[in-house]
């Protein structure tokens, strides 16, 4: 059977998620890079010969730098992706979401078990992230058991879905509650924004970003901070976030009369769509071994995979939300995927990180994760 | 034996030219590198303005690099592409401003 507002982009999206489509996920497409085991595959067979170890294996090139092992330090953030539907399709998802993606959204037990494990891990912040993780229909009810126990939380949010009208009300919600808002917006200008994100991406999303500013975000108050984050549309490394974010600001101000608190300045990882892309573009080889020869060892003691515990829709465990997406669950000594059900702040102290060549998005040049540049 | 100009495996071995002058070398490579540093322009400014005179000096290793550079500064191809017509544009009216030494000489010469 198929639903009366299922649109004919042959994705299986529905009219109830409305935003701007550059591609469709590779999962509706059936290809065969969807599976990890293909990513990987790809990864392994290029040439490396740079990095410290010059090897190309990245826990070698870790041990090269004088780190005899890779393991958590300070449990700090606690990432929550609350499912894989959104309503926008960009080029290089590295969760491959899309508006197709209905069946895994996180449930309301499963909500609860991470609000106990929250609890017990100690950590100061909530990452919220998706998929738009707004889409969530649990997604107000967590936000407001995270605040009433004190945490600070983040919304990962794409913009365009604040100008969807049954969520034009969550900047007047974020303010009340003291969320930080952090935004992908690729490029303070239109021509790279719509061509990573889709046509009509730009247009939207500055609606979104004034309305953010209407409720209090974008003026420096610590309550409301709107952060901003830029990743390269294409095939090249984030540049100093420092030199973008005094740019941008003067931009946005300029040309727009638009403001933010900070800019983040991401790498891409070479992975799902973005790999997709690179795969068509036969860029594979250059980008990786651009990455590796970028190889940072003053990345590695902020990677974020030391102080980040990350939870899928269905509650599994994970060092990030790019290993979440390649499927390396964390796995307890019988070699059962952990739980946040079972979640032990001990156990995840202990157990060793987990690594494959997509990692090198991490350690190169001044270093990337969700908190944006490291070094 | 095929052999041609311009080989693009020379752009990222450029540190070589050091050997016959290890000295002046490092120290062109010093200069150089002090030249790009954000300063009373911005890097990204100074990778455009490069990107324009790989242009002009019509530089295949000079375009590539400030291309790439001029990407990874945050600039968009709407911005490179006007820093290539502000070279376009000196390199045509430095032809047509001789075009005045012409129209000159040509008044003298004519009635």
């Amino acid at each position: 059977m198929i639903e009366l507002d299922v649109l004919a982009g042959g994705d299986g999206a529905t009219a109830a998620v409305d935003g701007p489509r550059r591609t469709t996920s590779m999962r509706s497409r059936r290809v065969p890079l969807t599976e990890p085991a293909e990513q990987f595959r790809l990864l392994a067979e290029v040439p490396v010969g740079s990095g410290p170890s010059g090897t190309g294996e990245f826990m070698r090139d870790v041990h090269a730098s004088g780190w005899s092992d890779l393991r958590p330090d300070k449990l700090e953030i606690f990432q929550i992706n609350l499912g894989k539907l959104c309503n926008m399709t960009c080029m290089h998802c590295h969760v491959d979401s899309g508006p197709d993606r209905t069946e895994e959204v996180m449930d309301r037990a499963t909500v609860d078990a991470c609000l106990r494990a929250l609890e017990a891990s100690g950590a100061h912040t909530v990452d919220l992230t998706g998929g738009a993780p707004e889409l969530n229909p649990n997604f107000e009810y967590l936000v407001d058991a995270c605040v009433s126990m004190g945490k600070q939380v983040l919304d990962r949010c794409n913009l365009t879905i604040l100008t969807v009208p049954r969520f034009a009300h969550l900047p007047e919600f974020f303010a009340e509650r003291g969320v930080e808002v952090v935004c992908s917006l690729p490029h303070y200008r239109k021509l790279g924004t719509d061509a990573q994100r889709g046509e009509g991406t730009y247009a939207k999303s500055l609606k979104a970003l004034r309305a953010l500013n209407d409720a209090g975000y974008g003026a420096g108050d610590p309550k409301r901070q709107l952060t901003l984050v830029t990743n390269p549309v294409g095939a090249f490394l984030a540049g100093s976030q420092s030199s973008l974010e005094l740019e941008w600001k003067a931009a946005l101000a300029q040309n727009h009369d638009v403001y933010f608190d900070r800019l983040l300045a991401l790498n891409n990882m070479p992975m799902s769509r973005y790999l997709e892309w690179l795969e068509q573009r036969g860029s594979t080889e250059a980008y990786l071994n651009r990455l590796v020869s970028a190889f940072n060892p003053a990345t590695i003691s902020g990677l974020m995979c030391r102080n980040t515990l990350s939870v899928d829709w269905r509650g599994f465990l994970y060092d990030c939300d790019f290993n979440q997406q390649l499927d390396m669950v964390l796995s307890d000594d019988r070699g059962e995927p952990r739980h946040v059900s079972s979640f032990s702040l001990d156990a995840w102290r202990n157990h060793d990180i987990m690594t494959n060549r997509h990692c090198y998005g991490c350690t190169a040049g001044a270093g990337s994760g969700c908190g944006g540049a490291i070094t | 034996m095929t052999m041609s100009y311009y080989k693009d495996d020379q752009l990222p071995r450029f540190g070589e030219i050091s050997e016959g002058s290890p000295k002046l070398g490092e120290a062109f490579f010093s200069y150089y590198g002090k030249v790009f540093e954000d300063g009373a322009l911005s890097a990204r400014e100074k990778s455009l303005i490069a990107l324009a005179v790989a242009h002009a000096v019509q530089c295949p290793y000079c375009i590539d690099a400030y291309t790439s550079d001029s990407l990874e500064k945050g600039a968009d191809l709407e911005q490179m592409t006007e820093a290539v017509h502000v070279a376009v544009a000196i390199r045509g009216g430095a032809s047509l401003v001789h075009g005045m030494q012409m129209l000159d000489q040509t008044r003298r010469m004519t009635m």
